[in-house]
């Protein structure tokens, strides 16, 4: 595949890179990226990953546009209120980058669905706001060996990792189980500072990016751990032996995916 | 330019800075170490800036060929895979 001298300008500051050149920029091109969640995290890292020219961009979300989503879900506008989220992410994605081909998905993800729905992808980025949802895709990417960035947000804090199979530990490693409903309050319970989703969704795009690169370290065996008031990032090293865990260990005990229970108060929320 | 075995050609005289590097650059990229290629460029701004760029990439310039029409030809070796 040749550039266009109209590509050649659109990825200029990319390919002038000596870790992307057009050899990286290629691969850019023909990557397939799946986003779980058109939300506060799935929002940025939607727009970064199609303005690099992400090839193709799967998009995940049963959702409308809520009034109440604009304050962080940047990929969406006031004119969007009503109609489905992944129809509007897929608008903004094509109006940046005609080079990029979008995928919607209007659907809650479940046990029954996912394993499909992340089969054709190079790369999945969780940008869910549940529990549930977070353990599905830590656990479908590991029996399907896909690799993932799982992230969370709420009011000033932020979190990441990667996993890459074989690579070093889940997210199911480092967190055994969804804690007990109404222990852990959600984004819409406890608020989120808009500019989070930003800065974490964000990380999200750049872990995809330098995946597809195949250039630089992943945030594999780390948990990245951000708190804007403080103004600290803490990059915490994770043990390295996951022999033990129930889904990616030596002897894994989980080998169906599980549908956890939503606190009754979400169950129309995901993203 | 008979004393040099092209293996390919680029044109970067209907782009403009920075994309003529770029180009220049993509086209490297495609060959082999210790293949040549021929950049066509303009004067001015390209051949200040380009063959300065192509040599900070580590490649080898052989020769720059003034076409006396506005235009140059830029012998570049590449260095590396």
């Amino acid at each position: 595949m040749a550039f266009t001298n109209e590509q050649l300008e659109r990825y200029s500051r990319h390919i002038i890179l000596k870790e992307v050149g057009a050899k990286g920029q290629k691969k850019l091109l023909n990557a397939k990226v799946l986003i779980i969640g058109a939300g506060g995290l799935g929002a940025p890292a939607a727009l970064y990953l199609a303005a690099a020219g992400v090839g193709t961009i799967g998009i995940a979300d049963a959702d409308e546009v809520d009034l109440s989503n604009l304050q962080r879900q940047v990929i969406h506008t006031t004119a969007d209120v009503g109609k489905p989220k992944v129809e509007s992410a897929r608008e903004t994605m094509e109006a940046i980058n005609p080079d990029v081909t979008v995928k919607t998905y209007r659907l809650y993800i479940d046990s029954t669905n996912i394993t499909d729905l992340i089969k054709d992808y190079d790369f999945i980025i969780d940008g869910t706001d549940n529990f549930p949802a977070k353990f599905l895709i830590n656990d479908a990417c590991v029996m399907a060996g896909k690799p993932f960035s799982h992230a969370g947000i709420i009011r000033f804090k932020g979190q990441l990792m990667t996993y890459v199979p074989g690579q070093g530990p889940c997210y199911r490693c480092v967190f055994k189980e969804p804690p007990p409903k109404d222990a852990v309050p959600t984004c819409k319970q406890a608020g989120v500072i808009g500019a989070m989703g930003g800065v974490i969704g964000s990380l999200q795009a750049m872990e995809a990016i330098k995946y597809i690169l195949g250039t630089g370290d992943l945030l594999t065996g780390y948990l990245l751990t951000y708190d804007a008031l403080k103004m600290e990032f803490r990059k915490i090293k994770l043990p390295k032996d996951h022999s033990g865990c129930a889904v990616c260990g030596d002897e894994p005990t989980i080998t169906k995916l599980i549908d956890y229970e939503l606190p009754s108060c979400e169950l129309k929320s995901q993203g | 330019m008979a004393e040099f075995n092209i293996d390919d050609t680029v044109d970067i005289t209907d782009v403009v800075c920075p994309t003529t590097f770029v180009k220049a650059k993509v086209a490297l990229e495609e060959l082999d170490d210790g293949q040549i290629l021929c950049v066509h460029l303009n004067d001015g701004e390209p051949v200040q800036n380009v063959p300065r760029s192509i040599k900070e990439e580590g490649h080898k310039i052989l020769k720059l060929i003034n076409n006396e029409d506005g235009t140059y030809d830029l012998i570049v070796q590449k260095v590396g895979d």
